[in-house]
C-alpha cells in the first residue's frame, strides 16, 4: 500500500530523533514530589487529602473538578507536606500536593507483575477504570481519556486511531514504548476499541523513519491475534501527528471548522494513552507515570536518555540526574521544538503529558531578524489547514476581527510550520495565536448571546 | 533560569532566508549571464557591473538618506534586480543609460512602494520598458557584438524585429525565416541577436530547472505562459502560417524564457494562491503575444507581465487556497 500523508501543507523539519537508540531507564526517586493540580486540559482537580496525611503511591489525592478533568493520584508513598500554589514551566502559579517521599509502598490491588493479560473486560468496567485511573490523552493536549472515549449515543465510532507519528523532532518517547511496551499497547487499543464499539476498527498510524516500531507492533497484532488492527505506514511530515491532519491522513475525511472528530467517525488516541490505558484496565495502575527523552542538539552522545519518570519530579532534579543542563543550551523546551513550551521555570514538576527536556543551542534556536515580507507564499504552502498565514498576519496587524474570522484565524492549529517556513524571518504564528484568543473570544461570546436570546425567547413564549 | 531564552513555538526555524533564496536566483541566473558575456564581451561586463553597482548603490543610499529605514540591501535582492534589468538590455547600451534604468527601477519601481515586498510592479522590468520608451534607438539597435575569444554573434535585428518589418513590407513568415537562416537550434544555443536575457533559451532553462530542484519557485505561472502561448500561436499559426509564427519561435525567441522564467514568477509581482498564478501566466501569455501579432512592438513580453501584475492584487482577493475542512 502506498504509504499515505495528509493532504494539505505540511513541512519537513530535521527529525533529529538521536535519542531513538536510549532504552527506557526508570528514573530513582527524590525527596519531594510537587503534584499539580492541573494535569489535564479542562478544570484542575480538587486535592482531597490533608497535609499531614500519609499517603501511598496510586492513591487518588485529587478528585475531577468538573464534568472535563480528571482524578490526580499520588506517584510516591509518604507525607503530604504542603497544598499551596507553586509555579509551573510557564510560571503560572497552580496548587500543587507537596509530597515528602518515604519508602516506596503501593496501595492494594495494583498488579506491578510483568505478566501480559490479554483477557479484555466489559465495557463498562475498563470505561470506569480509565476514569478512576486519571488517564488523560499524552499526545500533547492531555484530554481526559474516558470522555473522550464515550462520545455519545448517536455519536457513530468508525474507527479508532492511534497516534504513533511522533512527528516532532528529536522526541522519541513514543518511538521507545511502541519497541519495547509493543503488547502492551496494542492490547490497550484493543481496549478502546470495543469501549468505541463492535462497528469501530482500528489503525495504528507510525511514520516511515520508524520502521522498527512498524515491524514490532505489525508482529504483535498477529502474535495476539487481533483481526481488525491495522499498522499503517505514514510519510514523514510535520504535523502528521495533529488530530485532524492525522485524520485525513488515515480516513481521507476532514473535520469541519469548529467541528470535532467524532463527526466524521474518528477518535484520535496517542500510543502513549494507550499504554495508560492497558496499565488502567488490565493493572488497575493508575497514570502517575510516563516516558520523557532527554535530547538537544547540544546535548553529550552520552546524556542522550528516554526516562520513565513519576509525576510530580522536578525538572530540575530531572536535568540533575541526566547530567546537568549542557554547555551551549540557549533554550530550554518542555516538547517537541516546534510546537512545545520553552520552560522559564526548572524547578516546575513534571506532569501527565510531560515528554521531554529539549536543549536547543543558540545556533538552533535563536530567533534571526525579522524582515520584511516578500509574498514568497511558503507559510500559505506550509498551513497544514490551508489558510493564508502572512494574510493573517496583516490583518491581526490591522485589528481586524471581521476579516481574521472570515479567513478562518480560529481553524489554525498552531503547529508553528508558517513561521518556521518563513524566510524573512517574521513571527507570524506569535501574532496569529494572539489574533486566534481574540476572534475565539469573539465568537463565543456571540454564542453564548444566541443563547440568551434564545432562552429570553423562549421563555417569553412561556409566560 | 535568567540566561535561558523564553519565547513561544516554534523553536527551530528552515534554513532557507530571504538572502538564501536571491542567491539562488543569483545562481539560476549564472549559465545565461556567462553566456552572454561570452558572446557580447566587454560590452556585456560593462552593463551588467554598471547595472548592478547602480541598483545596489541606489538602494543603499535610498534607505539611509531618504527612507532613514535599516538598509536592505544585505538580502541581495537588489542585486537580482541589477542582473535582470542588465539581461534585458543590449550589450552596447551606455552607461548613462543603464544608470537610468537602475534609477527607474529601484528608485521608482521599488524604494518609492517601500522597498523589498511592497513593490507592484517588477522593478527590472519597470526600468527597461521605461528605456525603451525613452531610449529606443539603444534599446533596439543591435550593433555587430564582439564577444571574448573571437566568437560572433548574428548582427542585427533580433528575429521578432526582423519578422515584424518584414511581414509589415508584405512578406511572409516562411521567406523571412529562409531568408534570414534562422534555426531552432540557434535560438536553444545562443546565435541570434538580442539582449543578453534573449541569446541563450538552454542556459535560462537550465537556471529555471535548478530554481524547481531547490523549490525556490513554483512551475504553474511559467508553465500557464508557456501553454497559452503554445496554444494561442498554434492556432494562429496553423490558421495562416504565412501571417503567423510558430510555437516553438515564439516561446524560444524574445523575452519569453527570461521573462516566464525569472521574471513572471518573482514572489513580490505574482498571485499567491495557484489558481490566482495559472490566470496571472494564461494572461501573460496571451497579451504577449497579441502584442507580437497585432501590436507596434515585435516583442510583448515584458508589457504583458508589467499588465498582469495590476491584477495581482485581484488575484490575492479572488483566489485562495483549499482551507482545511471548509468545502
Amino acid at each position: 500500500m502506498a504509504k499515505r500523508t495528509f493532504s494539505i501543507g505540511g513541512v519537513h523539519p530535521d527529525d533529529a530523533k538521536i535519542a531513538r537508540d536510549c532504552a527506557i531507564e526508570v528514573l530513582p526517586l527524590p525527596q519531594t514530589v510537587y503534584i499539580s493540580m492541573a494535569q489535564h486540559l479542562g478544570a484542575p482537580a480538587k486535592p482531597i487529602v490533608a497535609v499531614g496525611d500519609k499517603v501511598k503511591v496510586g492513591q487518588v489525592i485529587a478528585e475531577p473538578g468538573g464534568f472535563i478533568s480528571a482524578f490526580v493520584h499520588s506517584s510516591v508513598s509518604g507525607t503530604v507536606k504542603s497544598i499551596a500554589p507553586r509555579k509551573d514551566i510557564s510560571g503560572n502559579l497552580m496548587t500543587h500536593v507537596e509530597i515528602a517521599v518515604e519508602g516506596d509502598e503501593w496501595v492494594e490491588g495494583v498488579d506491578l507483575s510483568d505478566t501480559l493479560i490479554t483477557k479484555l473486560p466489559e465495557r463498562e468496567v475498563a470505561l470506569e477504570r480509565i476514569k478512576a485511573c486519571g488517564v488523560v490523552g499524552l499526545g500533547g493536549a492531555t484530554f481526559p481519556t474516558h470522555v473522550k472515549l464515550n462520545p455519545g449515543p448517536n455519536a457513530k465510532p468508525e474507527c479508532l486511531i492511534l497516534n504513533g507519528a511522533e512527528c516532532e523532532p528529536y522526541l522519541t518517547s513514543d518511538y521507545r514504548i511502541l519497541l519495547e511496551r509493543t503488547k502492551e499497547i496494542v492490547i490497550g487499543a484493543a481496549i478502546m476499541k470495543n469501549i468505541l464499539g463492535p462497528e469501530c476498527k482500528c489503525v495504528i498510524g507510525i511514520e516511515e523513519n520508524k520502521p522498527a516500531a512498524i515491524k514490532a507492533v505489525e508482529e504483535a497484532v498477529v502474535v495476539l491475534g487481533y483481526q481488525d488492527i491495522d499498522v499503517m505506514t505514514l510519510k514523514k511530515k510535520y504535523p502528521q501527528g495533529g488530530e485532524k491532519q492525522l485524520i485525513d491522513a488515515v480516513m481521507k475525511r476532514q473535520v469541519k471548522s469548529g467541528g470535532l472528530p467524532i463527526s466524521v467517525g474518528a477518535v484520535v488516541q496517542n500510543v502513549a494513552t494507550a499504554l495508560a490505558v492497558y496499565e488502567a484496565v488490565q493493572k488497575n495502575k493508575p497514570l502517575i507515570t510516563n516516558t520523557l527523552t532527554i535530547t538537544g542538539d547540544c546535548v553529550a552522545k552520552e546524556n542522550l536518555h528516554n526516562y520513565l519518570f513519576r509525576i510530580g519530579m522536578p525538572l530540575s532534579y530531572i536535568a540533575e540526574y541526566a547530567g546537568g543542563i549542557p554547555e551551549g543550551a540557549a533554550k530550554l523546551i518542555s516538547g517537541g521544538p516546534m510546537m512545545g513550551k520553552a520552560i522559564a521555570n526548572l524547578d516546575a514538576c513534571t506532569v501527565k503529558g510531560s515528554s521531554s527536556i529539549l536543549y536547543l543551542s543558540a545556533k538552533a534556536t535563536k530567533r534571526a531578524e525579522a524582515s520584511a515580507c516578500i509574498r514568497c507564499g511558503r507559510c500559505a504552502d506550509a498551513c497544514p489547514m490551508g489558510l493564508e498565514p502572512f494574510l493573517l498576519n496583516r490583518l491581526a496587524k490591522a485589528g481586524d476581527m471581521e476579516q481574521l474570522e472570515a479567513n478562518a484565524v480560529q481553524d489554525c492549529i498552531s503547529c508553528g510550520s508558517c513561521q518556521f517556513s518563513c524566510p524573512a524571518n517574521i513571527a507570524l504564528l506569535d501574532r496569529i495565536n494572539m489574533a486566534k484568543g481574540q476572534v475565539l473570544g469573539i465568537i463565543r461570546a456571540r454564542a453564548a448571546a444566541a443563547k440568551a436570546a434564545a432562552e429570553a425567547a423562549k421563555s417569553n413564549e412561556a409566560k | 533560569m535568567s540566561k535561558y531564552l523564553v519565547s513561544p513555538s516554534p523553536h527551530v526555524h528552515a534554513p532557507a532566508s530571504t538572502k538564501s533564496l536571491m542567491i539562488d536566483v543569483l545562481l539560476a541566473l549564472l549559465p545565461a549571464v556567462i553566456v552572454s558575456v561570452i558572446f557580447y564581451g566587454w560590452g556585456e561586463l560593462m552593463v551588467l557591473a554598471v547595472s548592478i553597482a547602480s541598483c545596489v548603490l541606489l538602494e543603499w543610499a535610498i534607505t539611509k538618506w531618504l527612507l532613514k529605514k535599516p538598509c536592505t540591501i544585505a538580502d541581495h535582492s537588489a542585486i537580482v534586480t541589477g542582473v535582470l534589468l542588465a539581461m534585458n538590455l543590449p550589450a552596447t547600451t551606455p552607461w548613462w543609460v543603464v544608470l537610468i534604468g537602475a534609477i527607474v527601477a529601484i528608485g521608482v519601481a521599488k524604494m518609492t512602494f517601500g522597498g523589498i515586498g511592497q513593490n507592484p510592479f517588477n522593478p527590472a522590468l519597470v526600468g527597461r520598458v521605461f528605456l525603451l520608451l525613452s531610449f529606443p534607438t539603444y534599446m533596439t539597435h543591435w550593433e555587430a557584438p564582439k564577444g571574448l575569444w573571437g566568437l560572433d554573434a548574428t548582427t542585427g535585428a533580433t528575429p521578432l524585429g526582423v519578422i515584424k518589418e518584414g511581414l509589415m513590407q508584405g512578406s511572409t513568415v516562411q521567406d523571412l525565416m529562409a531568408e534570414h537562416g534562422y534555426s531552432y537550434s540557434q535560438m536553444l544555443f545562443a546565435n541570434l541577436g538580442g539582449s543578453a536575457g534573449e541569446i541563450s533559451a538552454l542556459a535560462l532553462l537550465a537556471g529555471f530547472v535548478y530554481l524547481l530542484c531547490r523549490r525556490v519557485i513554483k512551475p504553474h505561472i511559467t508553465f500557464s505562459i508557456w501553454g497559452t502561448v503554445i496554444v494561442f500561436s498554434g492556432i494562429m499559426w496553423l490558421i495562416d502560417p504565412a501571417q503567423f509564427t510558430d510555437p516553438i519561435f515564439n516561446l524560444l525567441t524574445g523575452g519569453m524564457i527570461l521573462g516566464s522564467c525569472f521574471m513572471a514568477t518573482d514572489y513580490v509581482t505574482s498571485p499567491m494562491s495557484a489558481k490566482g498564478g495559472i490566470i496571472f501566466g494564461v494572461g501573460i501569455g496571451l497579451i504577449a503575444m497579441l502584442i507580437r501579432y497585432f501590436g507596434a512592438y515585435p516583442e510583448g513580453v515584458s508589457f504583458a507581465i508589467l499588465i498582469m501584475n495590476m491584477t495581482v492584487p485581484l488575484l490575492n482577493k479572488w483566489f485562495h487556497q483549499k482551507k482545511y475542512g471548509r468545502a
